[in-house]
């Protein structure tokens, strides 16, 4: 059996009495953007601590590149929901901090100029000495961006990275997000509630029902083509029919499926639907 | 919100409350009615001059305190043997002793409390053994440390180390193991190691915790010196106050009383200006 380039396999996460996923088989290939799209509840957030490996699964186990991960690391960076930089060091200090974590023979000069690049990439050269309490939300969460690109991991781990953004600030992030990752052709996966920011990012929805003992019920295939921008994003042929699969699962399905576990359904392999039309366009990545 | 008031009428304030206690001291004071004192010649004849205000000392004045001071500050580090030396001599023996045992009590204090902040293990062993013994006061030492140091100074200085512990471990500990967790992640995330962590991450992230629990101590160990020297005598500001005491010189004890705070003011104020050094704001 050829594995996807990270695979998450039988992943059980329970509490004593309190079961909050079961079986949870899934992949991502390399290069490629995954969404996890569920109701709060559903262990969303859990899963991406299981892979970040802030968590561990009860039974089964994630694997990243052909190794089992068995805690957290460099190759797999996190952009938290809080922006959690630290607040008494600098933006510029802040991404210091993480390349000197990953290059540790790096002088003091390198890591600065590793540091302002990073940073500028992200359009904040001109913050790099300000503290995040000078920085507004936007702008920290542009300096945790940074902080997670300038490690160069293996894939990038975002926890609803933008939702406690107002809706114009995290318009203009997402946008960056989308660009820096088709750049470093990063592999990502992503936990949100915004089903646009879903459509705009990934290409791949994995959509939960709600906890507990949440399961994937079905993944959505996004073909529609990239790269996609929010301007013109709701013009695409197949953008309806998409959101309002995503917004009726979300809406109904996720609580009406919730608990079920049909006999067709496998865990390993939940079907895979394309609202937006077959997968012609591009090649289906699975 | 509590309305601003200038500098100046706050200061101005001051100065007239100040001006007021004073004055109502000087005229007050001093040996109003000696001569009405009936004095037993036999008496007189035995304690001299003393017998005039009926073998009271006369509380001084502010006047006579000021004079007094005028002449302890001129001169403050003179040496003339043993039991004579100036007031600035035994203030500077005092800080010694209490930038000894406060160092020493920040040396077993910030990585003690380090290690109880990171383990609930050793948090919940250590826990009774210092809920016992904070409430304790450092005089009650005093003994113990004498009978078995044996050396009058270095038990002063234990004392001191004693009282400094609690509030530097205290805080130390509780500011270690209320860092946010998301910092903690991202260390954990970056792989950091355990001594990065701690360097870069832990101890910023409690430094003004720590910084508190500093200030206080510094201000116990201030308060308990005082008493401290008074017992094992010798040197310093406490003993000062008790030789004066013997003395019977309460001018001396007044001035003592005035530079003690105004030590013990710059001691704070010291440490604020490195605790907002540390601080950081969200």
């Amino acid at each position: 059996m050829t594995r996807p380039y990270v695979s998450i396999e039988a992943v059980t996460r329970a509490y004593p009495g309190h079961v909050v996923f079961r079986d949870l088989w899934f992949g991502i290939s390399r290069g490629e953007f995954v969404c996890l799209v569920g109701h709060s509840g559903c262990g969303k957030t859990t899963v991406l601590n299981i892979l970040a490996g802030l968590d561990q699964p009860d039974n089964g186990g994630v694997i990243v590149d052909g190794q089992e991960i068995s805690g957290p690391s460099l190759d797999r960076a996190v952009i938290f929901q809080g922006h959690a930089l630290m607040p008494w060091m600098t933006a510029e200090q802040n991404v210091a901090f993480a390349l000197s974590c990953r290059h540790r023979d790096w002088g003091k000069a390198k890591l600065r100029a590793a540091a302002r690049e990073a940073l500028e990439k992200v359009g904040l050269g001109h913050a790099a000495d300000r503290k995040p309490s000078m920085l507004s939300g936007g702008m920290k969460q542009r300096v945790g961006i940074a902080r997670a690109l300038a490690l160069n991991p293996k894939m990038l781990l975002m926890d609803e990275p933008f939702s406690a953004l107002d809706a114009l600030t995290r318009g203009a992030l997402q946008d960056e997000v989308a660009r820096l990752v088709a750049e470093a052709q990063q592999t990502a996966f992503m936990i949100t509630h915004d089903v646009d920011e879903a459509i705009l990012l990934a290409d791949r929805i994995l959509l939960m029902t709600n906890g507990p003992d949440a399961r994937c019920a079905e993944v959505v295939v996004n073909t529609l083509p990239k790269p996609r921008d929010r301007a013109n994003l709701h013009r695409l042929p197949g953008y309806h029919a998409l959101r309002d699969h995503i917004l009726e699962f979300l809406l109904t399905r996720s609580r009406t499926l919730a608990g079920t576990r049909p006999a067709e359904w496998d865990p390993r392999r939940p079907p895979e639907v394309f609202p937006a039309g077959p997968p012609a366009t591009i090649p289906a990545a699975a | 919100m509590q309305r601003q008031v200038p500098f100046w009428q706050s200061a101005l304030l001051a100065a007239l409350l100040l001006a007021v206690c004073l004055g109502a001291w000087e005229v007050s004071g001093g040996n109003g009615g000696t001569g009405a004192t009936v004095v037993d010649p036999e008496y007189a004849a035995l304690v001299g001059q003393a017998a005039q205000s009926g073998g009271q000392t006369p509380f001084p004045k502010p006047s006579q305190i000021g004079a007094r001071l005028w002449e302890l500050l001129r001169d403050p580090f003179y040496i003339r043997g043993t039991n004579d030396q100036g007031i600035g001599v035994q203030i500077a023996y005092s800080l010694l002793r209490v930038a000894l045992g406060f160092g020493l009590a920040a040396l077993v204090a910030i990585p003690l409390g380090f290690l109880i902040g990171m383990s609930p293990l050793l948090s919940g062993a250590l826990n009774p053994f210092i809920q016992i013994l904070r409430p304790v006061s450092p005089l009650a030492w005093m003994p113990l440390a004498l009978f078995t140091i044996k050396d009058s100074t270095i038990s002063a200085i234990f004392v001191i180390f004693i009282c400094s512990l609690w509030p530097m471990l205290l805080n130390t500990a509780f500011g270690v193991s209320s860092v946010r967790r998301e910092w903690l992640n991202v260390a954990r995330t970056l792989e950091a190691g355990t001594w990065k962590t701690a360097f870069r991450v832990i101890l910023p992230a409690a430094a003004p915790t720590i910084l508190t629990g500093m200030r206080i101590s510094i201000g116990i160990a201030w308060l308990v010196i005082v008493a401290a020297e008074m017992l094992v005598g010798g040197t310093g500001i406490g003993y000062w106050v008790w030789n004066q005491w013997n003395n019977l010189s309460l001018a001396d004890i007044v001035i003592a009383i005035l530079l003690i705070g105004l030590v013990g003011l710059l001691l704070d104020r010291l440490l604020g200006a490195v605790a907002r050094l540390v601080a950081w704001q969200e």
